[in-house]
């Protein structure tokens, strides 16, 4: 990508000039690529700070309703799969570790074990989200999908709810879905972006002066793993769970 | 050779025009949709603004026909609703929020510290196309089925009773939502990392401290109204009760997400145009700023104090009396920096070397409507005076005084300014201060009446209205009439000035910043070498008043 596209004919260079098709190794704006890199990094640590904005959001209309409605929610909690959602929280600390050591063989400049990390993150991101699936699956045999397969008399008979209650519950199980969806969907963005960063790797884009893409995404990545990491026991351990 | 003796008489009737510059510099359509260049992509954006701001303005010249008698002169109930609904939406999200920093800020930005683009050129073009598809998306909603619920979506008529496309339209907001989140993120990183030598934080234009300011409302704002409009959706589509009281939800956790993002937002559109006029005022004063630290505190006071307020918006909603006297305290401290900044632009007259051209007659104007438009503002935080003129045409008053007198006389003022250093054309100077006297008497005649109108108890959004009100309405849509003409005028002298209007040169307003030292238009890299910045933004020879127009 840093090679000018020498295929393409003079008109066609002329009108292609200053749009996005080039790309440089260091842009026309910057000094250096240090100052590139920390631009980027910058960038994307502010970016984080929307996302926290739009999780928090999530995490202050969940707080209130549990507030609200301490039963059915932990009723509704106790339904929830607790052991993949815990399992899947150990994937995700090990999945940071290895992007971690992407990172840090980027900075050294070893290539193989860039891609090896890169594609090893990818590969336990990956698993976390065939987890989730099976998750999802079971949920849905178990009717936990308000406004879809949701059965409100089992909540009544079987859980001790009163009716008004049932809306309640189906109010917590909107917000496990909404939240570990968002969250899925993060995740897929940032599986792909490591993704791209192995291809790029492979034709030789990376070097110890620079890589601030393989920063700029570790950090999009431990975001991701943070959120979940409030996620788990919003979600899944706000009742007295039963061992066994 | 004899050529030499022809060729040379040739060369000097015509004078060097292939000057480069950003516009020619490359050609195709292509060199346009892929562009890098912040310049361009602030022509990109001025387009679908300006089509945008017109066609809001052309809903609400149906609203106001309709409002000329008691009972209603052109539309259906509900054609009345999805009307004001679609003035509502399309001047708050598609064309306040983003037009200065997409089209002003984008050109100006880079220029004004020295830099040869912003931070992330790819990343502003992308926010270029979420735009034009938020915006067509949301076109589209509109026109094959609307909405009805106003700009606000508020719950539950917006979760459960409405049966139009309020969902679509949503979306089409959150793409755009997002779309100014790129821009404010790429701001901060810009003004953070590639100011020119020399160009230390106090000697920004004042435009640049308040972009910023604006930036940082973008990004801490704009994820919660996304969350807060997804959380709609999904209780529309899936029928579960998020917001909904009889299901378990709570209404009024809509306004409080919604009004988190909506009253910040209303310091997004107010900002930067604080930012023009802070620029337009010292070049046509020919004075220093007075009062510069002054005026960059005051904008983060203003985007700080944004954050605490929006429950202003719910004093009659049903929240505690002990909150609402907390909100209402809040609300009065926004006074506070608002006042700092109109006293400083009121200092930097004295004495000045006045001279009245277009951008400061706009720019004047904006100091008169936005002093109006803030004292009730004040109004409205009291906490028994606005029970009394809630949801009355005072607020809608009030805030048109804050985003038309304020928002769109200083984006007016703005573009004249700028205009020159855009095209390298100068505009007709008698037909410019023409429409400007011709907005500001539209506007007062328009707006003032509404004030009496809501005093007087009419409620807005209403589709008939009681018979004594009628003279005033009258009037209002007599000044909405006059005020439409003013929005016509540049629409022709403007475009006019690309072909036939004088070059202007480099610097016709002899002003001080960094980005009249280049060429107009500028350079498709914005400066021949990186500018060495020595002094601050508005050192200005006092008592010279000598433009070139």
């Amino acid at each position: 990508m840093s090679r000018e596209a020498s295929y393409l004919t003079a008109d066609l260079r002329d009108m292609f000039k200053h749009t996005i098709v080039f790309r440089e190794e260091l842009e026309e704006q910057y000094h250096d690529l240090d100052q590139q890199s920390q631009a980027a990094t910058f960038g994307m640590w502010l970016f984080l700070a929307t996302e926290v904005l739009f999780f928090g959001a999530l995490f202050m209309s969940v707080g209130i309703y549990h507030y609200l409605y301490p039963e059915a929610f932990e009723k509704a909690s106790e339904r929830l799969n607790w052991q993949i959602g815990s399992i899947n929280t150990l994937v995700l600390l090990v999945s940071s570790f290895t992007m971690v050591l992407s990172v840090h063989y980027a900075r050294l400049g070893n290539k193989g074990r860039l891609i090896l990390f890169l594609l090893l993150t990818a590969a336990i991101g990956t698993a976390f989200l065939g987890l989730k699936g099976y998750e999802y699956y079971s949920d849905y045999q178990e009717n936990l999908i308000p406004g879809w397969k949701f059965d409100s008399s089992e909540w009544v008979l079987d859980e001790g709810l009163s009716p008004t209650q049932v809306p309640q519950v189906k109010l917590f199980l909107m917000f496990y879905w909404i939240m570990t969806v968002i969250h899925a969907v993060h995740l897929t963005i940032a599986i792909t972006a490591v993704l791209i960063l192995a291809w790029l790797a492979r034709l030789e884009l990376f070097s110890p002066r620079y890589h601030s893409p393989v920063e700029v995404v570790g950090l999009y990545w431990h975001l991701v793993d943070i959120v979940w990491i409030f996620l788990l026991p919003m979600l899944y351990l706000l009742g007295t769970h039963h061992l066994g | 050779m004899p050529s030499e003796v022809l060729v040379k008489p040739i060369l000097r009737r015509r004078p060097p025009q292939v000057e480069h510059n950003y516009l020619n510099a490359s050609r195709g359509m292509a060199s346009w949709l892929l562009t890098k260049d912040h310049k361009r992509i602030a022509i990109l954006y001025l387009i679908p603004i300006t089509a945008m701001f017109f066609i809001g303005a052309l809903y609400m010249a149906l609203v106001r026909i309709h409002l000329m008698t008691p009972t209603g002169l052109l539309l259906s109930p509900d054609a009345y609703n999805k009307s004001f609904t679609a003035h509502g939406v399309i001047m708050v999200f598609f064309f306040l929020v983003p037009v200065v920093p997409a089209v002003l800020g984008n050109f100006c930005l880079p220029l004004m510290i020295g830099a040869k683009d912003l931070a992330f050129p790819r990343l502003n073009l992308l926010s270029w196309y979420l735009y034009m598809f938020g915006a067509i998306w949301a076109m589209t909603a509109i026109l094959a089925g609307g909405v009805d619920t106003g700009w606000t979506f508020y719950t539950p008529y917006s979760s459960q009773s409405s049966h139009y496309n309020v969902a679509l339209t949503m979306v089409g907001v959150v793409i755009a939502g997002f779309s100014s989140l790129a821009t404010g993120l790429n701001f901060i990183a810009t003004i953070h990392w590639l100011r020119a030598p020399g160009m230390s934080w106090f000697r920004l234009p004042m435009f640049v401290w308040t972009l910023y300011a604006t930036s940082f409302i973008f990004l801490l704002a704009v994820p919660v109204l996304a969350i807060a409009l997804i959380l709609v959706i999904v209780e529309r589509v899936f029928g579960i009760g998020i917001y909904d009281p009889a299901l378990g939800g709570d209404p009024l956790l809509f306004q409080h997400l919604f009004w988190f993002y909506s009253h910040p937002a209303v310091y997004i559109m107010i900002l930067p145009g604080m930012g023009i006029v802070s620029e337009v005022i010292p070049c046509f004063a020919r004075r220093e700023l007075f009062g510069y630290k002054f005026v960059a505190f005051a904008s983060f006071g203003i985007a700080w104090l944004s954050f605490f307020v929006w429950a202003h918006h719910m004093f009659v909603a049903g929240i505690s009396a002990y909150s609402a006297l907390v909100f209402s305290a809040l609300s009065f401290m926004v006074a506070i920096p608002s006042a700092i900044k109109v006293f400083n632009w009121t200092a930097t007259l004295y004495k000045g070397s006045i001279t009245f051209e277009a951008p400061m007659l706009f720019c004047l104007g904006f100091v008169a409507l936005f002093t109006f438009g803030g004292m009730t503002g004040l109004f409205l935080a009291t906490l028994g005076v606005d029970m009394h003129v809630h949801d009355t045409y005072f607020v809608v008053a009030h805030f048109h005084f804050i985003m038309v007198g304020g928002m769109v006389i200083a984006y007016m003022g703005g573009l004249h300014y700028w205009w020159p250093k855009m095209t390298g054309r100068m505009y007709s100077q008698w037909w410019s201060k023409l429409a400007a006297l011709i907005i500001f008497i539209g506007f007062f005649l328009t707006f003032l009446p509404q004030f009496v109108l809501g005093y007087n108890g009419m409620p807005r959004r209403y589709h008939h209205y009681a018979p004594e009100f009628q003279a005033w309405n009258v009037l209002s849509t007599a000044g909405s009439s006059i005020l439409g003409v003013g929005y016509l005028l540049p629409l022709f002298y403007l475009p006019y000035s690309l072909r036939h209007g004088p070059r202007a040169g480099s610097n016709p307003w002899r002003a001080t910043g960094l980005e009249w030292q280049t060429p107009s238009p500028p350079p498709r890299d914005n400066f021949e070498v990186t500018p060495i910045v020595v002094r601050g933004p508005y050192q200005y020879p006092q008592g010279k008043a000598q433009h070139e127009p």
